[in-house]
């Protein structure tokens, strides 16, 4: 079966107020070039389930997002996203702000067709205050009370991988792939784009083991290397400090409207690399140091 | 080399007030978040307790300490098993963890917050964050808490804006628990060091930093403290730990982490001798 398509395809199979999952996270492993493909679209009213950088960021400045589910939303280094920040603080953003552990339970939950997941997280908090659609359930077993963490039920996730081949077989091989088995499994579609595409030949032990779902959980792959920018893609390039600075700066003067004719509008993704330093420069900037 | 010395900057009392939030941890995850909790939790590691087991921030736990900042082309860290996000998460539901984290609200139940500041939850003054791990972490295992800059905007009057972990407030206590399921350690200011172990699990003074008076931490603080009969003076570092907080933060990043990075000793004779040396 041959999953290959492109980015714009892909974005057209998403629909007005569909729930869509982004996997990585941070400012680290974000399916950019998906993003930028949504911002340049008419899509609207996306809810949004992430471990949140600027691509949360730039969707909500963008007028995408009509509700977003997180436990943070971060550039790292510049710890508080500018744009999410002013969505925020506009008061017209529906959130769904939940732990980070919880938000691993609700894509579980989905993936594995239950309900809910009890937990004890959130309890004693404002998060089961904050959140109506948040219930708590009596145990059978104990006379305690738990959290029931919704299932989180992806109409697509989007991820970036370094390699992939037209079967849909990924493989992540920087340090961590975060939660981005499950948003796969939590999605009726996923969509990946990769820095690398591989033949589809056999793979070495090692390299089998950097494949965390199954090729019949991907829905449709997209080769776009460099296409994590401004995010990195560990082991092939880290984020692009200067990049986010500006991108920052941005929010203080400009707007993202500035932002986005800058970089984005009317730009293939080429030209949006050749408007940021060009590829070579991309896969030259240095991981990170933590 | 265990004589306490007399030049030591504030970053490095507080990194040696800090690791002792450790000291009786046993074999779990130390997590310090931030330069001085990460180099805390180094320190102990290093010295009293080797039992400790710490990541290297991103994805491996590592049996030896990194240094902080770049480390050169040829280090080679100390791996010990992968240690994703996923597989934190299993480690800190676990509870065998403890995390010294920094929130920018705290109030007198032992709250704390990170996640937006103002009045209005739908329309914030300040987004901040959100809530990242910090619901998960308190209800699970060990936390203590590390405050930069002690004064009444972080300890706050009344309730934090929003509550991202639990704390000993009796009130928001969930049906089959008791205040003694919560477990918040230490706190660790500019001015003192404190715990929770005041009556009813009220915030606790234990130790002075040097040159700190009394009255400082009960202006700068929004809620009444328990204040015990004799308050100590929080140790000053060895020369055996200075040497060893050197080794692990070879570029000094520590001296940035406090405004004007201020000596440990505050007193007047203190400045004094200061003075003399120069």
């Amino acid at each position: 079966m041959n999953k290959l398509m492109t980015t714009r395809e892909m974005v057209s199979r998403l629909e007005n107020g569909m729930t869509i999952g982004i996997g990585g996270w941070g400012p680290r492993r974000k399916p950019m070039a998906l993003i930028r493909e949504i911002l340049k679209s008419d899509l609207k009213d996306l809810t949004v389930v992430a471990y949140g950088g600027a691509d949360v960021g730039m969707l909500c400045a963008a007028g995408k997002v009509k509700k977003v589910i997180f436990a943070f939303v971060s550039l790292d280094f510049i710890p508080l996203e500018p744009f999410f920040r002013q969505a925020r603080q506009s008061g017209e953003l529906e959130v769904m702000e939940i732990d980070e552990g919880m938000m691993l339970l609700g894509l579980r939950a989905a993936a594995w067709g239950c309900p809910f997941i009890p937990t004890q997280i959130g309890l004693g908090t404002d998060v089961v205050r904050v959140n109506k659609e948040l219930k708590l359930v009596d145990s059978p077993y104990d006379n305690k009370e738990w959290v029931a963490m919704p299932a989180l039920k992806l109409d697509a996730a989007l991820i970036h991988v370094d390699r992939a081949d037209s079967r849909g077989v990924c493989q992540i091989s920087g340090p961590d792939h975060y939660m981005d088995d499950w948003f796969a499994r939590a999605a009726k579609h996923t969509y990946v784009t990769c820095d690398e595409l591989t033949d589809n030949s056999s793979l070495t032990a090692t390299e089998a083991r950097n494949v965390f779902w199954e090729r019949s959980l991907t829905t449709g792959v997209a080769c776009i290397p460099g296409g994590a920018h401004p995010t990195s893609c560990a082991p092939l390039y880290g984020f692009d400090t200067a990049h986010f600075k500006e991108y920052n700066s941005f929010a203080r003067e400009g707007g993202f409207a500035a932002y986005f004719d800058k970089y984005v509008q009317g730009t293939s993704e080429s030209e949006y690399q050749q408007r940021v330093g060009g590829l070579d420069a991309i896969q030259q900037l240095a991981l990170p140091v933590y | 080399m265990t004589q306490a010395v007399t030049q030591y900057s504030l970053a490095e009392l507080m990194i040696c007030a800090a690791a002792e939030a450790f000291r009786e941890d046993g074999e779990v995850l130390a997590t310090g978040i931030g330069v001085i909790p990460r180099l805390a939790a180094s320190l102990a590691m290093k010295t009293f307790n080797p039992d400790l087991m710490m990541t290297d921030s991103e994805a491996y736990l590592l049996s030896e300490p990194n240094p902080i900042g770049n480390r050169g082309d040829d280090f080679v860290q100390a791996n010990e098993t992968w240690m994703g996000f996923s597989r934190i998460f299993d480690n800190v539901w676990s509870g065998k963890r403890h995390a010294m984290v920094g929130p920018t609200q705290i109030d007198k139940y032992g709250q704390a917050n990170i996640s937006a500041l103002g009045s209005d939850y739908h329309k914030p003054k300040v987004q901040m964050l959100g809530v990242r791990g910090f619901p998960g972490n308190s209800i699970s295992h060990g936390n203590s808490f590390f405050v930069p800059s002690h004064n009444k905007r972080v300890f706050v009057e009344g309730e934090c804006d929003m509550v991202a972990s639990i704390g000993y407030n009796p009130e928001r206590l969930p049906k089959g628990y008791s205040l003694d399921d919560i477990d918040i350690r230490l706190v660790i200011t500019d001015l003192c060091v404190m715990d929770w172990k005041g009556p009813n699990h009220s915030l606790r003074l234990m130790s002075l930093h040097p040159g700190v008076t009394l009255e400082q931490v009960k202006e700068n603080t929004g809620f009444e403290l328990s204040i015990p009969d004799t308050v100590g003076v929080t140790p000053a570092p060895t020369a055996e730990q200075l040497a060893i907080i050197a080794q692990l933060d070879p570029h000094n990043i520590r001296a940035k982490q406090l405004k004007d990075n201020p000596p440990g000793d505050r007193s007047a004779n203190a400045r004094e001798q200061a003075k003399e040396a120069v």
